[in-house]
């Protein structure tokens, strides 16, 4: 990489570093209690809106893994999420009305968040339908991954989006609230994801999954990126370029090993196809604040008109870490 | 006789003091040396925990930077302590704060009370280690080392390449024969005293102070000086991954644990709640008093380093991305690709599909869809038939489909008609067995019902692309078998190559071709070839084909298959 580039892999960090700092004036503080975070605590950090369903199962989720504190951003919800995080002990919640498309979907709002409490941190950038699971998460909590890391000296963590969806139409089966999502949302696709190198950011770029397989079928290359790195050791120079599947600087996006081995690695499940996704898709589609035009929206909507059934008879029903490991979806690397 | 423990400590002062209390309400005393580098109060803490016990010492505090010479000095400093205070002390075992005792205290002593004077320390010469990190084993002790090796990486290396350049060598005292290993042992009080109390120590130090990780060295050189036993292994089981760092046992590796046999382990994840309440308190009892094995766990551990260097064959995901040729296996199992079969008879794919008993598809490359076997619109792994997902990334498309179907041999079939993109990676792909009929594109063409202008075009650019898939096969750089041969030779004589073929696909069924795949009507081939040549293009590709219907003739007279032995 020359010099010159690398100076404007540099030039293009700071300014997504300004862009945060002068986003920080649109977040409102609704309950901040940032000042519980002890030095060693694990935090995770979240945009929402109108995910007051999901919030409890969520919650339980993280804080079973051993995350110590919740920053969450609410952007405008009206469905009772703010009030809810708003009694938890262990969240902060700023809210804003901005447009989540102007703050780069979120990221800037969360670089701002990050830069300012996540600084020697490890922090978990999710989202609330995105559950974190890695090697050995059923007998090991977290801590004992960013020990590990930490020992390593490794200083991100890959973990692809892996989506989950029903047998039968997406909406046959009611989600409520408190409960697994994964209950409902039990199959994934193992085998159909594409992946190339991003020579600019060093990143891979993964794409694949029921969504290119529904969705975008004769047209691949729109469909949604599943490479996301979202577990970091936090340092305030860093910054998230887009969503959580690029990082700079790009050290941290070198994730994979380039000489055949394997290095650790975990999966995101993504319970996004339950029956409050096709609510969701009118309501995102309405409001135009997601990515390229909300394209990917555009996509769901033309097909759930005719409430598709994402199953297939080559879907592989969810048991655990170890299932995903043997597939080839993720990895332990030399953690034994 | 008792063991006096010395306890080297840096991080989870606590647990530290839980294990030390273990130690010394079994009746071994314990000297415990904590890192210059930990903060004050955290060490003042650690004292006040452990003031009630009379049997426990701490020693002058050393900076133990990784790999420089003040871990040494504290473990000197703690085994005179050690030695001095506690003149009922036979054996001295060198243990971490974060290492876990994980059979009774008592089996410990017995065990060594039965072996007063062995020495367990792992001591081998420098040539015979095999497990040294970045090639230093004997210039650890000819080269300097002024730079940090984890802070000042670059200049570490720079200096060590700059000595080895020159050819500098620091002289090795007489006397010292260097030796390297585990830095967890147990010397006896004669041993240890002996090296502690050499009246040359002071020089011996002088020169380890400058040696490369010499607490992988002092001791393991110094007690084949004096020792009369050695054993050379340590009774700590440690083991240590790719970069030589030392793997962490958690609460899922108890079971594992109990297995070794060994008396302690290191090093314990301080927050594994489980691992210290098991073996701080039941204390493993009930284990037959067992010979330490740490080689019934190794597996585990050496898979993990396998895993990490090499991982697995043809599996291309989120943290396993090898470059070009690097990939250890390109791809997941051997597979074979055929060219004009298909296109030459009519019943191919089941016929081998009978024969082989592996999973034939049809064209996987076509363009308007992908042929899986079957007709099946998705396949295993939830593979989509869309032509353009393939296209999109047709080497992440086969790399799936193998990786999917590991196990079980798949066969496709290939041709100047399907996408050439695929070529490179089939030709540099040693799984990949790649079968050709050269020019039989051209039957199909035969059998179509297009204007013959629009057939002399199309043959054009199928003999063009089919010319530079052979050279790429023909290339240097193929690594895959292949073999061609004209549609002419073919179809004189299609049995002989059939038969290869299934021998090669299912070698264990060694037996004869009896069903033939049926070969499609070539009568008027020949005269169709010439009308090509008529119209100007040459079809070079399907060999001698004559006009007349010779050949075919004269190849279905034979019927039976034969083989030549």
């Amino acid at each position: 990489m020359s010099i010159f580039s690398r100076y404007r892999l540099r030039l293009a960090r700071k300014r997504w570093l300004v862009r945060a700092f002068r986003k920080r004036r649109e977040l409102k503080p609704a309950a901040v209690r940032v000042r519980s975070i002890k030095p060693a605590d694990i935090l995770l950090f979240s945009t929402l809106r109108n995910e007051r369903v999901r919030l409890p199962f969520f919650l339980k989720y993280y804080r079973d893994l051993g995350v110590n504190h919740f920053l969450i951003v609410d952007n405008d919800s009206d469905d009772g999420s703010r009030e809810y995080l708003q009694d938890q002990k262990d969240v902060s919640v700023w809210h804003t009305k901005h447009s989540y498309k102007r703050s780069r979907f979120g990221v800037d709002w969360l670089n701002w968040l990050q830069m300012r409490y996540a600084h020697d941190h490890w922090s978990l950038v999710v989202d609330p339908d995105e559950f974190f699971v890695y090697p050995f998460c059923d007998t090991r909590p977290l801590r004992a991954l960013t020990d590990w890391l930490d020992a390593s000296s490794i200083k991100s963590f890959a973990a692809m989006l892996l989506d989950m969806y029903p047998k039968g139409p997406i909406g046959a089966q009611p989600y409520h609230e408190g409960q697994d999502p994964f209950e409902i949302a039990q199959w994934f696709d193992s085998g159909n994801y594409s992946i190339t190198r991003n020579g600019h950011y060093g990143n891979l770029w993964i794409q694949g999954g029921p969504r290119a397989r529904m969705f975008f079928s004769d047209a691949p290359e729109r469909a949604p990126a599943l490479n996301k790195t979202p577990l970091v050791k936090w340092q305030r120079q860093y910054a998230y370029a887009s969503s959580t599947h690029m990082l700079l600087p790009r050290g941290l996006n070198l994730v994979y090993d380039e000489w055949g081995g394997e290095k650790a690695s975990g999966c995101l499940l993504h319970a996004k196809f339950l029956d409050t996704f096709a609510l969701k898709a009118e309501e995102e589609m309405l409001r135009a604040q997601h990515y390229a035009n909300s394209h990917e929206y555009k996509a769901y909507k033309a097909a759930l008109n005719d409430s598709p059934d994402m199953w297939c008879k080559w879907s592989e029903k969810y048991i655990n870490w170890r299932q995903l490991e043997i597939l080839g979806l993720m990895s332990k690397g030399n953690w034994a | 006789m008792s063991v006096g423990i010395v306890m080297l400590c840096h991080t989870a002062l606590d647990r530290a003091a839980q294990v030390a209390r273990h130690w010394v309400d079994r009746g071994c005393p314990v000297v415990i040396h904590v890192d210059k580098r930990v903060i004050k109060s955290d060490f003042d803490t650690l004292q006040t925990n452990l003031s009630d016990l009379s049997n426990v010492r701490f020693s002058g505090r050393f900076a133990c930077e990784w790999g420089t010479w003040g871990i040494v000095a504290a473990t000197q400093a703690a085994a005179t302590i050690m030695l001095k205070e506690f003149p009922g002390v036979r054996h001295v075992y060198l243990a971490s704060g974060s290492c876990l005792p994980l059979r009774p205290v008592s089996e410990l002593v017995a065990y060594l009370n039965e072996r007063p004077r062995t020495d367990f320390i792992e001591s081998v010469t420098t040539a015979d280690v095999g497990w040294t990190i970045g090639g230093l084993d004997l210039e650890r002790f000819t080269l300097r080392f002024p730079f940090s090796w984890r802070k000042q990486r670059r200049l570490f290396d720079g200096y060590v390449r700059m000595q080895r350049r020159i050819g500098f060598k620091r002289k090795i005292p007489a006397g010292i024969v260097p030796h390297l290993g585990s830095q967890w042992w147990c010397l006896t009080r004669q041993t240890l005293s002996a090296i502690l109390e050499d009246p040359e120590r002071e020089e011996i130090d002088r020169y380890f102070r400058r040696v490369w990780i010499p607490d992988e060295s002092y001791f393991q050189t110094l007690v084949r000086r004096y020792s009369s036993n050695v054993e050379s292994r340590s009774l700590t089981l440690s083991k240590f991954d790719f970069q030589g760092k030392p793997h962490i046992f958690y609460d899922d590796h108890l079971q594992l644990l109990r297995r070794s046999d060994c008396f302690v382990a290191r090093k314990i994840w301080p927050h594994a709640k489980k691992l210290y309440r098991v073996f701080m308190t039941e204390e493993g009892a009930g284990q037959a008093a067992a010979e330490p094995n740490p080689g019934k766990i190794d597996r585990l551990f050496s898979k993990a380093v396998e895993r990490r260097t090499k991982g697995r064959s043809g599996l291309y995901m989120q943290s396993r991305f090898p470059n070009e040729n690097w990939e250890n296996g390109k791809s997941a199992s051997p597979y074979s690709v055929f060219e004009g079969f298909a296109e030459l008879f009519e019943n191919f794919e089941t016929w081998l599909g009978k024969m082989t008993g592996t999973r034939v598809h049809g064209h996987l490359f076509s363009l308007d869809r992908v042929e899986y076997s079957g007709g099946e619109s998705i396949y295993n792994g939830a593979m989509s038939n869309s032509a353009a997902i393939r296209d999109y990334n047709p080497k992440s498309f086969l790399a799936n489909l193998l990786w999917n179907t590991r196990g079980e041999r798949q066969c496709f079939q290939f041709g100047p008609a399907d996408n050439q993109e695929i070529n490179w990676q089939l030709a540099a792909d040693p799984n990949a067995t790649i079968s050709v009929i050269s020019g039989a594109w051209a039957v199909p063409l035969f059998k179509s019902n297009l204007n013959f202008s629009e057939i002399r075009t199309e043959a054009a650019r199928l003999q063009r692309l089919e010319q530079a898939h052979l050279t790429i096969l023909r290339s240097p750089w193929t690594k895959a078998r292949s073999r061609i041969w004209n549609l002419a030779e073919f179809v004189e004589n299609p049995m002989e190559p059939l038969q290869t073929i299934v021998d090669e696909i299912s070698p264990r069924a060694l037996r004869r071709l009896t069903d033939a795949p049926r070969m499609t009507d070539l009568t008027g081939f020949g005269q169709f070839l010439q009308n090509l040549r008529n119209q100007g293009m040459q079809p070079v590709l399907m060999g001698d084909f004559p006009v007349s219907d010779d050949l075919q003739q004269h190849a279905a007279r034979r019927g039976r298959p034969y083989l030549v032995k």
